[in-house]
């Protein structure tokens, strides 16, 4: 690696004050044909190119972002990693992620700040209880670390969740993933440019797809704002866009953009040390690094591409965030943004071929997708370079909305992001 | 957030309005001769249109009644919003 990131490299760079780093990536124009193209720069685009180029040696290839790399949802989730999740096939799907994250700072040589602090859903009422107490067993049997939490063991692990039993919504339980936690997210699309960049990616930033080029049903290339790239494969991961994507290649998806909220507070010292999500009040909460309570709030009901949501979603949320965090009261909101989800049916992905030959389809991870990036760009880059599923990944095809074999997620596997 | 012009009790906060998605998608006549794509494209596919779309709301903590709005998605403006039945307007 030419320019490895280490003590050294840090010391030689502080001699110099810094002012001699190298880009961590290129600034390409695009070349006439790749092999293959990922239409989307964001933590899964970037993953699936850093794969193709590392386990598939496919160097020829290049993702195209209409913005900034990481500027979409990878740079407006709340970075929340996990893999509790209740079926086979997502539990599966999702602890493959997660154990690649395990080992993604050093396999980048950059710090994705991945820290398992723990994720813990709260239970408020018997169904929840009856729920998470389902989830927990499910997780224990394909292999995932949950325990199930009594209230005072709750109270325990996070001392400032108001647990009396006065209150409208009650902590009655709770589950505990210890290997969860969160990452940085920038970094994480910024280590997946980098990586892939070194192994001759081209990342091709303010470059917006106009059409899809078929000949009959093969793929020939793509119009961009920077001219038309001959490809046979293209693989699409355009999140809250893909549905627009999809439309220029006339193909239909079954799914619907809708806003997802999230807020930040001013910086304080810290104060949870893990992340804690409800799913019955829908709030979630954890600490930045930096200080921030970094919330969560809810979808809109409405498909919109506005990038910013319904005040009152964001009201109730707080509603719900002071009833357990009384002690955060007075704590003052300092920015509050909106990022575009594509949601399934089903509140399953898609990592899927589809009619046409040489189109993919990486979408439909709703409210969820940041926690899946590395194992999504792992699959997803299989998925192109054999034009056949992993096994991981076949249950999430596009079929299943055909023949039923849904992966119902929905309210099953604590499903708020 | 957004005010909705109501046809039945006119303007009140996108609050009281609940979204109902896509409009004008007709329940098959005959489903028992539906194959299974038919029935995933009735169920399931959504044109999901970045820019006009069609759709219909429920005024559900108001007159609880629904009807249809044209609104364009990629900035939430309203276009137009007629009663159920009518036909939509061109825009």
């Amino acid at each position: 690696m030419g320019n490895k990131y280490s003590i050294f490299s840090l010391i030689k760079n502080a001699l110099s004050y810094h002012e001699n780093w190298q880009r961590a990536w290129k600034d390409p124009t695009p070349k006439k044909e790749y092999d293959a193209v990922i239409v989307g720069g964001g933590g899964h685009g970037l993953a699936t190119a850093y794969y193709l180029a590392k386990k598939h040696n496919m160097k020829n290839i290049a993702v195209v972002e209409k913005g900034w790399i990481g500027g979409g949802n990878t740079g407006r989730n709340t970075t929340i990693i996990r893999s509790n999740y209740l079926w086979d096939a997502s539990a599966r799907l999702y602890d493959h992620a997660l154990k690649i994250w395990e080992g993604l700072s050093q396999e980048l040589n950059y710090n994705v700040m991945f820290s398992q602090r723990g994720v813990m859903n709260l239970a408020h009422n018997l169904q929840d209880v009856r729920d998470l107490k389902r989830r927990t067993h499910a997780n224990r049997l394909n292999g995932i670390d949950a325990v199930y939490l009594s209230t005072e063991e709750v109270k325990k692990f996070c001392p400032i969740i108001n647990t009396s039993q006065d209150i409208r919504y009650p902590v009655l339980g709770g589950t505990l993933q210890r290997r969860a936690g969160t990452a940085r997210h920038d970094a994480v699309a910024w280590g997946y440019a980098r990586g892939a960049d070194e192994m001759g990616v081209d990342i091709i930033q303010n470059c917006e797809v106009k059409g899809i080029k078929r000949n009959g049903d093969t793929v020939e290339g793509l119009e961009t704002t920077k001219g038309f790239i001959k490809t046979k494969k293209i693989g699409v991961v355009a999140a809250g866009h893909s549905s627009v994507i999809a439309n220029m290649a006339g193909i239909r998806l079954p799914l619907e953009s809708k806003p997802l909220q999230a807020l930040v507070s001013e910086p304080v010292k810290p104060i949870i040390d893990t992340v804690v999500m409800s799913n019955a009040v829908h709030a979630y909460v954890s600490q930045s690094d930096k200080g921030e309570l970094v919330i969560g709030a809810g979808t809109d009901d409405y498909v919109s591409y506005a990038q910013k949501g319904s005040h009152q979603i964001v009201e109730g949320t707080l509603n719900a965030i002071l009833e357990l965090y009384p002690i955060f009261s007075r704590m003052r909101m300092l920015r509050q943004w909106g990022g575009i989800v594509d949601i399934c049916p089903d509140a399953s992905p898609i990592l899927s071929k589809t009619s046409i030959k040489g189109l993919y389809f990486n979408c439909g991870w709703g409210t969820g997708g940041f926690k899946a990036t590395p194992g999504s760009g792992d699959l997803f880059a299989h998925t192109i370079a054999n034009d056949e599923p992993h096994k991981l990944n076949a249950a999430f095809n596009l079929n299943r909305f055909v023949s039923g074999d849904l992966v119902d997620e929905h309210g099953a596997a604590a499903v708020a992001h | 957030m957004f005010v909705i012009n109501c046809p039945y009790c006119g303007e009140r906060d996108q609050q009281e309005f609940k979204a109902g998605g896509e409009a004008h998608i007709e329940r098959p006549k005959q489903p028992t001769e539906l194959s299974d794509d038919e029935w995933a494209e009735y169920l399931f596919m959504r044109k999901n249109i970045k820019g006009v779309q069609y759709e219909r709301w429920n005024h559900a903590h108001g007159c609880r009644k629904w009807f249809n709005m044209v609104r364009d998605t990629s900035n939430d403006e309203i276009k137009a919003i007629y009663k159920m039945g009518e036909k939509p307007p061109s825009i």
